[in-house]
């Protein structure tokens, strides 16, 4: 399986990375490398085997649904990039 | 001080031959001495550490015992990188689960330890802080990702540290540094306030010069975390209490795929010899197989990257971490920030992930892994019906060179061909030093079935008590 530096450019794009553009065809190339190693999946009989999402095949657990959690708004937001008023800024979005 | 046993230290504390501070500052000398050659730590926290020493009391388990976290784990008002660039601004406003509790258990930190960036690699070169080195050979990596631990530890620079295994990241760099690495059964260690790499595989555990070592450690950290879906409510017995040393009758398998081609003949010859040990002291030795093996890499390679791309879409630089500098909008702000702030081997797993994630793709890459994974699982669920322990390599040769496989993915991943398995089954596991090969360590693998972390240790245990690989001090580092 061999990936284009356009697929490479919408994967990126899904993932909301911003690629310096001589680097894309490096990716094309490892990422090809690494589908191609897993390619070897294909190759197992997986018929009738159920999907395994958890190691121990636990289920998530659940809690009541109350709150759990004091507002630590102001710690949370002492580390963050930009913020006023106690909200978080971003560049506009509506103009 | 850095050749005792934590059982020595602990003594000799009791008994106020040194104090805490005396303890503390003896590790914090050897770290300013030479940690310029290995760059095993992000952050040394000196001043804070002589704080906690000074008020240590003689209560708990652990007490006035010095110790470096992987800087994967939050630390409250230290910064704690990853890393990654993405978070050398980021200091947590909380302690980890697994920090906390080893704090309580009246641990000293010491400082952070440097780590493949996210914790993707197995060499510790894709760090945003630089590599870390084999203390035993400089021209060598330490294992990833956990390798600033493993190096620390190995140089006598802190008796234990914490680590983190996906795909052996704790047990690849104990083999490669030469001490002792334990990877718990997933859910056994809170994972909250460990940084998130992939969900179903990540694992706390611990790096010591010995399984003795690393049973009080596991004990302070295991138990059940409200905070935590994932950890598991299962009692936590005491694994001190596991180290008999007696394996007279344990059943022991050698899976035949473990011994198979690419396995280094000075390696094998190492284990071979660590397993006849272990038969000498009455272990039952049986050929067992895991015909899925080859699926394990492959299997780990879609999973991993696929719960990372999840995990990492937290990283969009609003609300801590890594900001670009002037984005012109908010897309943009998205793109830079990420472009910029993740490294190229994190860049590859998020875009690997997105991919097999993505419509059209997921049934062929994603489903499909999850299926191989079950196959994977029950091959152990099938050994342990007939054995107590499995063997094997931990790693298939010695510690590589530097940027000897950094450009080359696919050479790197093959690195956890005998890690990775136990990271899809859940198991415990642990990597013992088993000699060395042309003056560098090789590492004996021992994994149990879930929740079997006392006769794990005590295996390990009952070799160490007739070897002494694991008390060695690589040259240079000894005074």
């Amino acid at each position: 399986m061999s990936l284009t530096p356009d697929q490479v450019r919408n994967v990126a794009m899904l993932a909301r990375l911003q690629l310096e553009a001589p680097r894309v065809d490096e990716y094309a190339r490892e990422l090809s490398g690494i589908l191609d190693m897993v390619a070897a999946l294909d190759a197992a009989n997986t018929d009738d085997i159920a999907p395994m999402a958890h190691p121990l095949d636990l289920n998530a657990r659940l809690r009541p649904d109350e709150v759990s959690e004091s507002d630590q708004r102001q710690a949370f937001q002492a580390i963050a990039p930009a913020v006023e008023d106690g909200v978080y800024l971003v560049p506009k979005v509506i103009e | 001080m850095h050749r005792q046993s934590l059982k020595q230290l602990r003594k000799g504390l009791a008994e106020k031959r040194f104090s805490a501070s005396e303890l503390a500052q003896h590790f914090l000398d050897r770290i300013a001495k030479y940690d310029t050659q290995l760059n095993s730590l992000v952050t040394v926290n000196g001043e804070q550490a002589q704080a906690t020493a000074a008020k240590a009391g003689a209560n708990g388990p652990l007490a006035g015992i010095p110790l470096i976290h992987k800087d994967i784990f939050c630390t409250q008002g230290v910064k704690t990188s990853c890393g990654s660039r993405m978070l050398d601004n980021f200091v947590p406003p909380y302690d980890a689960t697994a920090v906390a509790k080893l704090s309580e258990a009246g641990v000293i930190t010491l400082g952070k330890s440097n780590m493949d960036e996210f914790a993707m690699g197995s060499s510790n070169e894709t760090s945003f802080y630089g590599p870390v080195k084999n203390p035993w050979d400089l021209s060598k990596v330490p294992g990833g990702s956990s390798g600033g631990s493993a190096a620390a530890v190995a140089a006598g620079l802190a008796p234990a540290a914490t680590g983190t295994d996906t795909g052996g990241s704790i047990r690849q760099p104990a083999a490669l540094c030469g001490i002792t690495g334990l990877k718990p059964t997933y859910g056994r260690i809170s994972r909250y306030g460990m940084i998130a790499f992939a969900s179903s595989l990540d694992q706390a555990g611990c790096f010591a010069r010995s399984a003795a070592d690393c049973a009080p450690l596991l004990q302070a950290m295991a138990g059940f975390d409200e905070r935590d879906s994932t950890s598991v409510d299962e009692p936590v017995p005491d694994y001190t209490a596991a180290l008999n040393g007696d394996i007279q009758g344990l059943k022991i398998g050698l899976p035949r795929e473990y011994f198979a081609d690419g396995l280094e003949a000075g390696t094998r010859a190492a284990v071979d010899a660590a397993i006849r040990e272990l038969e000498k002291r009455g272990a039952q030795i049986k050929a067992i197989s895991l015909p899925n093996t080859n699926l394990a890499v492959p299997t780990y390679y879609v999973l991993a990257p696929a719960e990372a791309s999840s995990n990492l879409a937290r990283f969009d630089g609003v609300r801590y971490g890594y900001r670009c500098e002037n984005p012109e909008n908010l897309e943009d702000l998205y793109l830079r920030s990420r472009g910029e702030g993740f490294g190229r081997e994190v860049q590859r797993r998020i875009m690997v992930g997105a991919y097999v994630l993505s419509a059209g793709y997921y049934d062929a890459y994603y489903l499909k892994a999850q299926k191989t994974r079950r196959l994977i699982a029950q091959d152990f669920h099938a050994a342990f019906a007939d054995v107590d322990i499995i063997a094997g390599p931990t790693t298939q040769a010695p510690a590589f060179n530097l940027g000897d496989k950094l450009n080359d993915p696919v050479a790197m991943y093959l690195n956890d061909i005998y890690t990775i398995p136990a990271n899809l089954a859940g198991l415990p596991g642990i990597s013992v030093p088993a000699g060395f090969v042309d003056g560098l360590p090789v590492g004996l693998q021992l994994l149990a079935p879930w929740f079997k972390e006392g006769p794990l240790l005590n295996a390990a245990h009952a070799y160490q008590q007739v070897t002494d690989w694991h008390l060695q001090i690589p040259p240079g580092f000894e005074n």
